[in-house]
């Protein structure tokens, strides 16, 4: 007697189609194109700064506004309540996000050539779980600026965590934080990994043409 | 008494009152003459007209002279607001100008400069925005960076030339800034002639300094020897006269004593016109002779290369028309300007048209290279252009501007000005383009048009609208003693910085992080590394022993606008102010002991009050 399981492992074999490999292949190549953007940007208007002072974080790296010059602003303004500079070296995120996405473009080639159904559904779990992992590293790391202040700090104010999406008012800084070009490009990667999946799923309904 | 008698007093006493009412009841309260009104504007299209909204930009800058102040001063125009103070030949604590080592190097000792004529650069004859050259009556001339505005040079004094006053003027393409002598002496500097051989030992030079065309550095190119006349104000042809330059003299009398008198005794001076691509060849040629450590030419032994153009007496202003073709000089004692054509001064050139010389120098035929004597009014002194073949002249003792047009010569309109108007800046005035729209009339009289401020009053300066047929008086500014000459440019052609990039800035000295400021010591030759930034002077105290040399190098680490840091050092006077990205040093002498505050004294952050450290001077 067939198990529900044996069936489900029997169908996850079954091999994908060519349109769903065709967007594994494309979301392959999309993660090139997350290098190219910020994948999150985070704006700072207060009266002193009417341009507003940007934040533009990348995979790999962290840039300023005004040539990089607006980082080296929030450093010196957040001096004043202790928060720790924010300098590249401090963020590992720099090192592994672009590994892990390196790794899953190669992943998703991999699961292109063998193209059965378990592959892509390996490949939907796992780029939702980096997602996942890499929005809750962002949100500690702004926690823990916002909450290691430094004690001896000329301006004492209450632990906060600055916005991760939205706008929120800090003192004379009105802050908005918002996912950046890469982020929606991440998103579209998901997009075609789900259609992928449900087509591949789809197409293994249908029964698999007999070898003779 | 008797009754007759008492009536014999009161008829007399009736015959001295009521002439006496009738007479004082007569006396003018206010001028009859119509066309002597004071100036005053229509307040609705004034207003209108030069009215910048909080937050919006000027059309125009307006480089004016400070005069003695040493001080180059920006308006904006329309609205004549102040926008910044660039100091040139005088200490400025404001911007710690003149007490860091480069600037104070720069002022050589001198404490004071008389600034008159800011000449900004040229290409083709027109503004190019790259620098603003100015005189100083002390034999100096000085370039203005406009990247920066920043004083980046002052060059001289300069050999022979005495009293500094016929500068900074450009040649068309920035090639050369001219200067002339206005106070005649026996040169080189240092001969010794009594004044009663004023006539022949004294000698007046004009002076052509080269400019570098890429980096604007300033170097000592050629002079050639004059008569000793008073030479006054030149300007350079442009486009049909280009190569020539053209400077009016007064005290063609060679008079000494009371000048405003012996100096007045003839109906003519002279405009000299200098043939300066003659000039240079006649250097290339070796015909110069070295006096005072520069090459000076003597029109004797270079024929062709200076002439001598009658004017109407005691000439102040020389203004070469849009297209070169028109030289308008005029004679501040007369009631006409004169103009004269280019191509008649070629001709009677060519022609050997004379009429005498002054000591080898041909003078041209009056008549003959003349073309108009323009009834512009009382005073004239100076000739700005619009783009429409107005010309408008300043009459000093009229107190009025004259609109007229070149080549039909007629007057069209006068507009007051409050009061005793000198120069005259119109936009772009004086190159091959002018804008027309805006005029500004600066006056050296404003006799109360203020709130009082006591005996010393300010000078005033007048915003005019030359954009239709009538001039419009619009605004007037009190600007800072004492505005001759000005130079109006449109904002566009700025592009002014405003942060030092830090990777422009080599200064040896320079450190950028915290953890690199300190003193080192090589003897008792001390060097303290220095880095401000909000909020802190690094390092917060910096020893040393009585009697050393001590240079301190402060680096301003910030890379945002405006944060400006200062470093003053209290009971030395000394005050340097650092711009973002810039590196500056003083050096002084610590010869009293002691414990002396130092701090920024700009104001930048939350906490600048904090912003301070100690120099602890030990005695050995």
């Amino acid at each position: 007697m067939k198990t529900a399981s044996q069936s489900l492992a029997r169908r996850l074999e079954t091999p994908a189609g060519m349109l769903p490999r065709a967007f594994l292949v494309a979301a392959a190549l999309l993660v090139f194109v997350t290098y190219l953007f910020p994948l999150w940007n985070m704006t700072m208007f207060a009266p002193q700064y009417p341009q507003g002072l940007r934040l533009h974080i990348y995979s790999y790296k962290l840039d300023g506004g005004n040539g990089g010059q607006d980082v080296h602003e929030i450093n010196v303004l957040n001096h004043y309540i202790g928060m720790h500079d924010l300098v590249s070296a401090d963020f590992t995120e720099f090192k592994w996000i672009p590994f892990v996405l390196g790794a899953l473009a190669l992943l998703f080639l991999r699961a292109a050539v063998h193209g059965e159904l378990g592959h892509v559904l390996d490949m939907v779990v796992l780029f939702l779980y980096f997602s996942l992992f890499s929005l809750w590293s962002f949100g500690y790391k702004l926690y823990r600026y916002g909450h290691d202040l430094a004690p001896t700090a000329a301006v004492k104010v209450q632990p906060f965590m600055p916005p991760m999406l939205g706008r929120r008012q800090l003192a004379n800084f009105e802050v908005t934080s918002t996912p950046g070009p890469a982020s929606y490009v991440l998103g579209l990667m998901a997009l075609l990994l789900v259609v992928a999946l449900v087509l591949a799923w789809r197409g293994s309904r249908k029964p698999a043409p007999e070898l003779s | 008494m008797k009754s007759h008698t008492k009536t014999l007093l009161l008829w007399a006493l009736a015959l001295v009152l009521v002439p006496g009412v009738i007479a004082w009841s007569c006396a003018p309260s206010a001028p009859h003459g119509a066309n002597r009104p004071a100036a005053v504007s229509d307040i609705a299209l004034a207003a209108q007209k030069t009215y910048v909204a909080p937050g919006d930009l000027d059309e125009y800058y307006l480089f004016a002279s400070g005069g003695h102040s040493g001080n180059v001063y920006v308006y904006g125009v329309p609205s004549m607001r102040h926008l910044a103070t660039i100091p040139v030949y005088t200490p400025y604590p404001a911007t710690g100008y003149g007490f860091d080592d480069d600037t104070r190097k720069m002022l050589g000792g001198l404490t004071w400069g008389d600034v008159h004529h800011p000449s900004l650069s040229e290409t083709k004859g027109d503004y190019d925005g790259r620098w603003l050259f100015v005189n100083d009556m002390n034999g100096r001339v000085a370039r203005v960076d406009l990247r920066d505005f920043k004083t980046r040079q002052i060059l001289g004094p300069i050999p022979n030339v005495s009293g500094n006053h016929g500068s900074a003027f450009v040649t068309p393409n920035t090639e050369y800034s001219m200067m002339a002598t206005r106070f005649s002496i026996p040169i080189p500097k240092g001969t010794v002639a009594p004044v009663e051989d004023y006539a022949s030992r004294y000698k007046g030079v004009v002076v052509a300094v080269k400019i570098n065309p890429t980096s604007g550095e300033m170097s000592l190119g050629w002079e050639i020897l004059m008569p000793p006349f008073n030479y006054d104000l030149g300007d350079a042809g442009k486009l049909a006269s280009d190569g020539w330059m053209f400077w009016t003299s007064y005290n063609s009398e060679r008079a000494t004593g009371q000048l405003e008198v012996t100096s007045a005794q003839r109906d003519r001076d002279y405009i000299a016109a200098v043939d300066w691509h003659k000039a240079e060849k006649a250097i290339a040629d070796g015909l110069g002779d070295t006096i005072g450590g520069v090459k000076v030419l003597d029109p004797k032994k270079v024929p062709d290369m200076v002439y001598l153009m009658p004017c109407g007496k005691s000439p102040h202003g020389v203004d070469v028309s849009p297209d070169g073709k028109y030289i308008v000089g005029s004679g501040k004692l007369q009631g006409v300007t004169t103009v004269f054509n280019f191509e008649k001064i070629q001709t009677a050139i060519r022609n050997k048209d004379f009429s005498g010389d002054e000591d080898g120098i041909p003078v041209l035929r009056y008549e003959s290279i003349k073309d108009a004597e323009v009834p512009v009014g009382l005073g004239p002194l100076h000739t700005q252009f619009g783009p429409d073949g107005y010309a408008y002249t300043s009459l000093f003792v009229d107190s009025a501007i004259a609109k007229w047009k070149l080549g039909t010569w007629e007057v069209v309109d006068k507009v007051p000005m409050s009061y005793s108007i000198g120069h005259l800046s119109a936009a772009e005035g004086d190159t091959v383009s002018p804008d027309g729209k805006y005029l500004v009339g600066l006056n050296k009289l404003s006799h109360g048009r203020h709130l009082s401020v006591g005996p010393s009053q300010p000078e005033s300066s007048q915003l005019v609208d030359i954009s239709e047929e009538k001039m419009k008086l619009l605004y007037d500014a009190f600007t800072e003693p004492e505005p001759h000459y000005a130079q109006m440019i449109k904002a566009d052609k700025l592009h002014p910085i405003e942060v030092y990039p830090k990777e422009e800035n080599h200064h040896p000295l320079a450190v950028w992080d915290v953890k690199d400021a300190g003193v080192t010591r090589q003897g008792d030759k001390v060097i303290a590394k220095v880095v401000a930034v909000r909020s802190t002077l690094w390092p917060t105290s910096i020893n040393v022993q009585k009697g050393d040399t001590v240079t301190v190098a402060i680096t301003n680490i910030e890379q945002t606008t405006d944060e400006l840091h200062g470093f003053g050092l209290l009971d030395y006077n000394i005050n340097v102010v650092v711009d973002p990205g810039e590196t500056k040093t003083f050096t002084f002498k610590a010869d009293k002991e002691g414990v002396f505050p130092y701090y920024c004294t700009n104001f930048c952050s939350a906490l600048h009050q904090e912003m301070q450290g100690y120099l602890i001077v030990n005695v050995r």
